[in-house]
């Protein structure tokens, strides 16, 4: 029985994990993941985190970048506490020995992202979110108090008497089913971008997390508010980082052509112009590109229609220095090298704006539930997220879900032993609907596919009420069919079909939830564009979407205001 | 090309068998497919239970080093095609040197542990508040150490040292250079302290220097260069101490 359980061991959960040990050295704190921490997707992450920390820069241009990048949708309130704390978050990890890349007189290094007005971006090359989580997971491992289940997976939440009291997980290794009771449990499990077909995401995201809050009766906040990032490799997905675009570099489509100019994005200049063209936000890009294809100036490959990213007049030496890593991908996944090719690229699934509701302290609906990074919607990303922001997010809403649930733990009478009965059912339904059943016409990854088109078909980057339902129809099948899965696998040991299916379970459960808050959002706003609802309607719609579970039912939708302060809403425009 | 490749996999399920065994599979020979590409096809078309760790696909989680055609590789690295040109079937294994849990699933817990024994975090006497900001690092001194900050924790060096399976208790190449990382970096004080893990006869002093970790090491951390680096020190400072004993060590 521990104080805090944190579940998912990315940048966000390893962070609540410290400051949790920091506020308490005497609480017991533990992290349970279904992978090895330094696996979580943040080590994907590459181009940077953001704070103020220029002379020139300011907490308000920071925060307007990131109210208007997230087209009014974002609580102010909120933003302006992550602007507020960025910079001291990222000083935190310098200290903890981040390798951040350097100015020649030894301070910290910042590079222009899209969106922001200002150079704030905060890098270590173009491996941000590797040398962060590794920093992270090191520095963790100093303190003593930490559990750690590493590679158990996370089943169902544990709720009794209107609390949040644990969970259940599976050992993988053993196929062990146990409840691990504690007096606050933080949710820190990233995006679901593999509910998609085509994304940067790793194997891993499949929204786990946000299916545990949303079937305890949590809702789910503007899940239909995708990220699709311009820049992904046309067959992997593989992230292609926005930092490439910081450096210089250029978008053309088939004859070779800056497109974006064409899209009120700014005109182009030889040299990068901050909030302008390639420096605009992704939502603005992606759609673009779109647009794009629709007139057929987009290039065919085997793998479908793709632009290309220009980065040769940066040079050999700049690409080395500041975005290797793009280099060594291309080189790898594509067999070209960008110092003298053109990168094929196009807009792939990156980033959940949307997740488990929760308050600015990181605490959800349900007491004793809290929730941080992707996993969450706090919002400070609003209709659409600026690159750079997530990986900073991590942090200070990681330190303060960390905070909260360590106060929360210490205020609590322990769980009641009752829970320990809500483990057997759960070890009863896996191996009587999953692990003995071997009659099923069903198998995991063929309903994953079908899923993921669904979802692609319905829900991507320009969507209508036609296309919606059907795809809304399509997931409602899917969830029943999914009772009809057999596994291969009927082992207890290291059954990663078991986990595959509970993956799925978890996902179809999210795709409604997308669907069904696009359907109530009839207008458009940042990654959402209705073609059908082509305006951005603030009189209705200046407002969050709640998704709540109806059991089998389709999910019901409820709209929430959004926190105005200091910016009343206004015109997103960039290149301007 | 041919349309198919032929794998040769490894399975072990030790409630069925206490022996493992090999088991084949024929997949399209996809130009661009990694074996990766090969194995999440097998799982999801041919055969569910086949068991094997991956997450990012672009070399930079650690998760799925494997043997293949009796090298240690990034599964999520290495081109199919690559390997069946050397070899076909293509034969893949778990990486050696670590227990099978299941099929291509080896237990890597004792590499964490001496994650912590080699104390791989930032050890300082005295702390900046941070409201006086980060410490300066110049480029030259970032330099120092970042090469050996890039390990992915892949395991593929203890795959590849022939020390580690005959002497489980040798902390090892990967453990070793992220010690390294720690004392060459700037804001960092524990050398000393590292010194009382690192220079017993499970750490540096197991390595005979053969230095396959290095020749493997997808990420060019160079794990044997930063053991040999170290041995120096070692001895250095032990000459110190016997000429000069009345320093502080």
């Amino acid at each position: 029985m521990h104080d805090v359980l944190i579940v998912g061991g990315g940048g966000a959960g390893l962070r609540a994990a410290i400051a949790v040990a920091e506020a308490d050295p005497r609480l017991d704190v533990a992290v349970v993941s279904k992978v090895y921490p330094m696996r979580s997707h943040t080590v994907s992450a590459e181009g940077g985190a953001a704070a103020v920390v220029k002379p020139n820069d300011s907490f308000e241009d920071h925060c307007y970048d990131t109210i208007s990048g997230g087209d009014w949708l974002c609580d102010q309130d909120a933003v302006e506490a992550f602007v507020d704390e960025a910079p001291r978050e990222l000083i935190q990890l310098e200290h903890w020995g981040c390798p951040w890349s350097r100015d020649p007189d030894g301070s910290i290094a910042v590079r222009p992202f899209g969106g922001m007005k200002l150079e704030r971006t905060w890098f270590a090359a173009d491996k941000t979110g590797f040398h962060m989580l590794h920093t992270l997971y090191q520095t963790a491992l100093k303190y003593e108090a930490p559990t750690w289940y590493d590679e158990w997976f996370v089943t169902s939440l544990l709720v009794d008497g209107g609390r949040c009291q644990g969970v259940v997980a599976v050992e993988q290794a053993t196929g062990r089913v146990q409840a691990i009771l504690a007096k606050a449990v933080i949710l820190t499990t990233g995006g679901c971008g593999k509910v998609f077909p085509y994304t940067t995401n790793a194997n891993i995201k499949t929204g786990d997390g946000m299916a545990l809050a949303f079937r305890a009766g949590v809702p789910l906040k503007d899940m239909e508010f995708i990220q699709y990032h311009p820049t992904g490799l046309p067959f992997t997905g593989i992230l292609i980082t926005e930092a490439a675009r910081g450096e210089g570099g250029w978008l053309l489509n088939k004859d070779g052509y800056r497109y974006l100019q064409d899209y009120d994005l700014g005109t182009p200049e030889s040299q990068p112009v901050k909030r302008s063209m390639e420096l605009g936000p992704r939502d603005r890009l992606s759609q673009a590109f779109v647009k794009e294809m629709e007139k057929g100036r987009t290039i065919e490959t085997e793998h479908g229609a793709v632009v290309h990213l220009d980065i040769r007049h940066l040079g050999e030496k700049t690409i080395d220095a500041k975005i290797p890593f793009v280099r060594e991908l291309c080189l790898k996944y594509e067999k070209l090298d960008p110092v003298e090719e053109l990168i094929p690229v196009r807009p792939v699934v990156h980033y959940m704006m949307g997740g488990v509701h929760t308050d600015l302290q990181g605490a959800t609906t349900l007491p004793g539930l809290y929730a941080a990074g992707e996993v969450a919607c706090v919002s400070i990303n609003g209709a659409n997220r600026l690159g750079s922001n997530s990986l900073t997010e991590l942090l200070v809403f990681g330190a303060r879900a960390g905070r909260a649930a360590a106060e929360h733990a210490r205020s609590e009478a322990g769980p009641s032993a009752a829970l320990l009965a809500q483990a057997l059912d759960e070890e009863r339904r896996l191996r009587k609907s999953l692990l003995e059943k071997t009659e099923g016409s069903e198998r995991v990854a063929a309903l994953r596919r079908e899923m993921q088109g669904a979802l692609e078909a319905g829900a991507g980057i320009y969507r209508d009420a036609a296309g919606l339902e059907a795809s809304a129809a399509k997931i409602q099948e899917l969830r029943e069919r999914f009772a009809g899965v057999a596994l291969d696998d009927h082992s207890l040991t290291f059954n990663t079909e078991l986990t595959a299916c509970l993956e799925l379970e978890n996902m179809l459960e999210l795709a409604s939830a997308i669907i069904e808050s696009g359907l109530e959002r009839r207008e458009s706003r940042g990654a959402h564009q209705r073609t059908d609802h082509p305006e951005r309607d603030d009189e209705r719609y200046l407002s969050h979407s709640l998704a709540y579970r109806e059991g089998e039912a389709r999910p019901r939708i409820e709209l929430l205001p959004v926190s105005v302060t200091r910016w009343p809403p206004g015109q997103r425009t960039y290149g301007r | 090309m041919n349309d198919t490749v032929t794998l040769e996999v490894f399975r072990y399920r030790p409630e069925e068998a206490e022996e493992p065994t090999f088991e084949r599979f024929r997949v399209p020979a996809r130009r661009q497919w990694m074996i990766l590409d090969a194995l999440n096809h097998v799982k999801d078309d041919l055969d569910g239970s086949l068991s094997f760790r991956w997450a990012c696909r672009m070399g930079v989680c650690g998760s799925c080093g494997m043997t293949v055609n009796g090298k240690p590789v990034l599964t999520c690295a290495t081109y199919l095609s690559d390997a069946a040109s050397s070899r076909d079937p293509v034969r893949i294994e778990p990486l050696h040197g670590f227990p099978v849990v299941r099929d291509l699933i080896g237990d890597i817990r004792d590499f964490i542990a001496k994650l912590k024994r080699v104390k791989a975090w930032i050890v300082r006497d005295d702390e900046k508040p941070l409201s006086e900001g980060a410490y300066l690092q110049t480029p030259a001194e970032l330099a120092r150490y970042k090469q050996y900050s890039m390990c992915i924790n892949c395991m593929l060096c203890y795959a590849a040292c022939p020390i580690y399976p005959l002497e489980p208790e040798f902390i090892g190449p990967a453990a070793i250079a992220l010690a390294q990382r720690y004392n060459l970096d700037s804001r960092d004080a524990g050398a000393e302290q590292r010194m009382d893990v690192l220079s017993r006869d499970d750490g540096i002093w197991s390595c005979t220097f053969v230095g396959e970790c290095s020749v493997v090491c997808p990420k060019n951390v160079d794990p044997a260069g930063a053991i040999q680096r170290y041995k120096l020190q070692a001895t250095a400072d032990w000459f110190k101490s016997l000429l000069m004993p009345w320093r502080g060590r």
